[in-house]
């Protein structure tokens, strides 16, 4: 981090989906609000602000994380990984397929934010069956009411998963 | 080559499916633009009077912030004139942001800060100090309802409630069986997960390009032209994608406004997105105060039902919805009188929120008929057949479908609604005590009230490109529209592209009332339908009759024989309500489970069976998610949802999502969708009936009556919070 010369902004380097990016950003400025306005990385969706409804989940350093409630300066070398960083239209992440699949979305705005915040919760490991996965995804809402289908594509990626290591 | 109907009526993926897994679907705040600014409104803090004076110097003096808009300076526009109305708004005035010093609700915009930053622009916004004459405000809706008058001019578009049939006051008065009671709905909000947003493109050419959350794009741009007085350029409002709505979306919201307002100002591009706590001040599903009474013999046959409603409006229009509208139109009864009053409150205008009106007046009827089963000792369910009709009592005509039955019966049996056991609290397990309710839904099955045009282009490359102005706001239009030209063109899906909400794309006029699907695939059949023709006549060929129901044509071949490397042709639909011979709805029974925690009252919807008849499904997978969505918003209105105002401060309480709990996903538990089958050829060309309301109407009702069914208390109001349940449980 380095306080450059207009004194309000300050430097800081943060690797977006494999890039870095140095910016220069006031100290205010949230990670969400970094990505969407300074990065144009518009896929990391905004709906409260506060931490409240999820549709802002990125995956920082690994985990997932609300970056409407993180200062993009307090995360200096970090490494963010946004829905644009996970798989493209013609090489879509498994669970970017499975939601397709199931129809877990209508409007699509909390979209990103449940895929993201369901690779997170993977990882951490303890979504085992279905009643874990409800309630470790109730922190990404979902006005159009999704939510079955949301379910339905993270089981179907976490099964054939497992069956792929078993087949190993 | 295509047979037939290889996509309609298959659960096919939703087209724009990946463009929104990847992030890549763009929405009106995503759009970034040169020099953008950006443009953060202060919402007043009361709700009646007049405001004095407003000290901007703190925040004008704020690093960033380029100018402030008040009352005071804000500049002339035709919609400041006493003449200016807005054709989509109701009775009365519209409310038009920054046009005076009045304040005519706590939340109103009294400034917008425009600065270099959205964060500038925040931050100053918390600088303003606004001084103001305040008045006694009015916002208690069971206080104004001595005032209910029955609103003089009925609104645009939506249909008058029936006048009276048979004498239902005496009726009622001699009925062997009475059912009168009360019911109370809570204001509740719409809050689509996108915040609502607008980014105005000034550009330098004479052209305006509007990013806009709306329902409809076409409106908004007919709306800025003339608020704006921008004829001599060239405006066009741009919304592919649109964050969810749910009636929000039906009039240009303040943030185009503000951001138009401040874009022709300062002749730069500007972004306005309005904050969560802000959304709960851009309109509201009325709350209401109903009272219904039900007279019947013993077995439960009704001689009379009267229904009256009381709802809330603001002072300066006369909002209304369709709440009583349907309620004659459900049970055999030859004495029926509806009566539908407003009260007007110092609040924003409510404004249509899913299912509107029905989804509060089907609460209060289908709560008093569980009631009735019960003063009759009847089953709700056969209550409601012993009642069964099959044409329309309140205009004499014939249903064009009505596929109700079947929804009762496939419904229950998939439910197992025979294993239930009528006497309240009679079925348990463990400290859970068990309910299973259920209700019946209706809406109206129409075309949109204008008409609407789509354009489908056919291009030497062999692919079909179908286009008309109206959104997708997560329905599906853009899957089904591709469905239904593809069968009509015999091409392969991937062949067709859908363009969708863009002013300039060929009119059709919003996205609501359930009509789109009508209204735009009609409209698409019948431009297929017309390119075909027209194929026919350029290519010479003189077997057309054999052509046209031969499904292995390629028309791609006519336009090569045509030696034409495109061909298009546009359709309009036109809706004449005239002259009708039959009354069209959709229809819905909804069998739910409810479960109660009886020592913490906590209740738990575990099951839920909404069968739906809508005529012809185009996508049974889109279809479903739409019954599913809609039924998950009304769990929200059943048992959480609640925009209640502090009296004292004329406001509403809630400020964001922790303190108005819309679903997530672990309330959510098994929620069945069943399609029956119904064959309409009259509702509409394509024989869809629309899906956007009909799943919520029923849902809020039966989870009423299943709550009653666990608990032996029926909870007259929602939401049925733990508060109101409280006396119901042995504590
Ligand atoms: S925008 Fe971050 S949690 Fe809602
Ligand atoms: S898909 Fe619309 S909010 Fe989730």
């Amino acid at each position: 981090m380095i306080l450059t010369q207009d004194s309000t902004q300050i430097e800081v380097t943060i690797h977006v989906n494999g890039t870095p990016h140095a910016v220069k950003t006031d100290p205010c400025v949230t990670l969400l609000d970094l990505l969407r306005d300074h990065l144009q990385l518009t896929g990391s969706k905004k709906g409260c602000d506060h931490g409240q409804c999820g549709a802002c989940t990125v995956l920082l350093d690994g985990k997932r994380v609300n970056s409407c409630l993180v200062l993009a300066i307090s995360r200096e070398g970090s490494s963010v990984t946004t829905i644009e960083g996970l798989g493209s239209i013609a090489n879509l992440h498994p669970l970017q397929s499975a939601f397709i699949r199931h129809d877990a979305l209508q409007c699509g705005y909390c979209t990103p934010g449940q895929i993201c915040s369901a690779i997170g919760l993977m990882l951490e490991g303890h979504a085992k069956s279905h009643d874990e996965i409800r309630e470790g995804m109730s922190g990404n809402l979902c006005r159009c009411g999704a939510y079955i289908g949301i379910v339905e594509a993270i089981e179907d990626v976490m099964e054939s998963e497992s069956s792929r290591e078993e087949n190993r | 080559m295509a047979d037939a109907a290889l996509n309609t009526g298959r659960p096919l993926l939703r087209v724009d499916g990946p463009l929104k897994v990847t992030g890549g679907a763009k929405y009106a705040a995503e759009y970034d633009a040169p020099d953008l600014v950006h443009g953060v409104i202060v919402p007043s803090s009361i709700a009646r009077g007049r405001i004095v004076s407003v000290d901007t110097r703190a925040a004008q003096a704020f690093p960033g912030v380029l100018k402030i808009f008040t009352h005071e300076n804000r500049p002339w526009g035709a919609h400041f004139s006493v003449f200016f109305k807005d054709p989509m708004g109701p009775p009365g005035k519209p409310f038009r942001p920054l046009l005076d010093g009045q304040v005519h609700f706590s939340g109103q915009p009294v400034a917008l800060i425009v600065a270099e930053s959205f964060e500038a622009a925040r931050d100053a916004a918390a600088l303003v100090r606004v001084s103001y004459h305040t008045e006694a405000h009015k916002t208690d809706l069971e206080k104004e309802a001595v005032h209910a008058y029955t609103p003089p001019r009925t609104r645009l578009g939506v249909p008058p409630t029936p006048k009276p049939t048979g004498d239902a006051d005496r009726a009622f008065a001699s009925s062997p069986v009475k059912v009168e009671a009360t019911y109370r709905a809570s204001p509740e909000n719409h809050h689509p997960m996108e915040l609502f947003a607008s980014t105005v493109v000034w550009g330098a050419d004479k052209t305006i390009t509007v990013y806009d959350k709306t329902q409809s794009p076409k409106s908004v741009q007919i709306y800025l032209k003339a608020a704006f007085l921008l004829f001599g350029r060239r405006v066009r409002v741009v919304s592919p994608y649109v964050g969810g709505a749910f009636g929000l979306g039906l009039r240009p919201q303040q943030s185009v406004f503000l951001a138009m307002l401040a874009a022709k100002a300062l002749k730069r591009s500007v972004r306005v997105v309005i904050p969560r706590d802000q959304m709960y001040t851009l309109g509201y599903r009325a709350n209401a105060i109903q009272t219904v009474s039900l007279g019947a013999d013993e077995d439960g046959h009704l001689h009379a039902l009267k229904q009256e409603a009381i709802a809330a409006t603001s002072q300066y229009e006369d909002a209304q919805d369709p709440m009583l509208f349907f309620s004659g139109l459900l049970y055999g009864c030859e004495n029926v009188k509806l009566a539908y009053k407003l009260a007007k409150l110092d609040t924003i205008s409510p404004c249509d929120m899913r299912a509107p009106g029905a989804a509060t007046g089907m609460f209060a009827l289908e709560s008093a008929m569980d009631e009735l089963a019960y003063a009759t000792g009847r089953d709700p369910l056969d209550l409601r057949l012993e009642n069964y009709i099959d044409y329309d009592q309140m205009e004499h005509r014939k249903m064009s479908s009505k596929a109700l039955r079947d929804c009762y019966t496939q419904g229950a049996d998939k439910f197992g609604w025979s294993a239930r056991t009528a006497a309240p609290r009679s079925m348990r397990d463990g400290r859970d005590l068990i309910g299973w309710g259920m209700a019946t839904g209706i809406w109206d099955a129409a075309l949109s009230p204008l008409p609407a045009r789509a354009t489908v282009t056919l291009t030497a490359d062999n692919r079909l490109e179908v286009t008309t102005s109206v959104t997708d706001i997560g329905t599906g239009t853009y899957t089904i529209l591709s469905q239904l030209a593809a069968d009509a063109m015999q091409l392969p899906m991937d062949r067709v592209t859908t363009r969708l909400g863009d002013s300039s794309l060929p009119y059709n006029p919003t996205q609501g009332g359930s009509w789109t699907a009508s209204t735009a695939g009609s409209a698409v059949q019948a431009a297929c339908e017309k390119l075909k023709d027209k194929l026919l006549k350029h290519s010479h060929r003189t077997d057309q009759a054999s052509l046209t129901s031969d499904p292995s044509v390629e028309f791609v071949t006519l336009l090569n024989v045509a030696g034409k490397a495109r061909m298009e042709a546009t359709a309009t639909i036109t809706n004449l309500p005239f002259g009708k011979k039959f009354t069209s709805a959709t229809h819905s029974a909804v069998f739910v489970e409810v479960r109660i925690d009886e020592e913490l009252g906590a209740i738990r919807v575990t099951r839920v069976v909404s069968a739906i008849a809508a005529g012809r499904i185009l996508n049974p997978l889109t279809a479903q998610s739409q019954i599913r969505g809609a039924a998950i918003m009304a769990i929200g209105k059943a048992l959480h949802e609640d925009a209640a105002s502090d009296h004292n401060l004329g406001r509403c309480m809630a400020h964001s999502f922790a303190d108005y709990h819309i679903p997530s996903n672990a309330d959510v538990f098994d929620l069945e969708v069943i399609f029956v089958k119904e064959l309409d050829t009259e509702v509409s060309p394509i024989g869809t009936k629309g899906l956007g309301e009909i799943g919520s109407v029923a849902v809020a009702p039966a989870i009423a009556n299943a709550v009653f069914h666990a608990t032996g208390y029926r909870v007259r109001e929602l939401p049925i919070t733990i508060d109101r349940l409280l006396p119901g449980l042995p504590l």
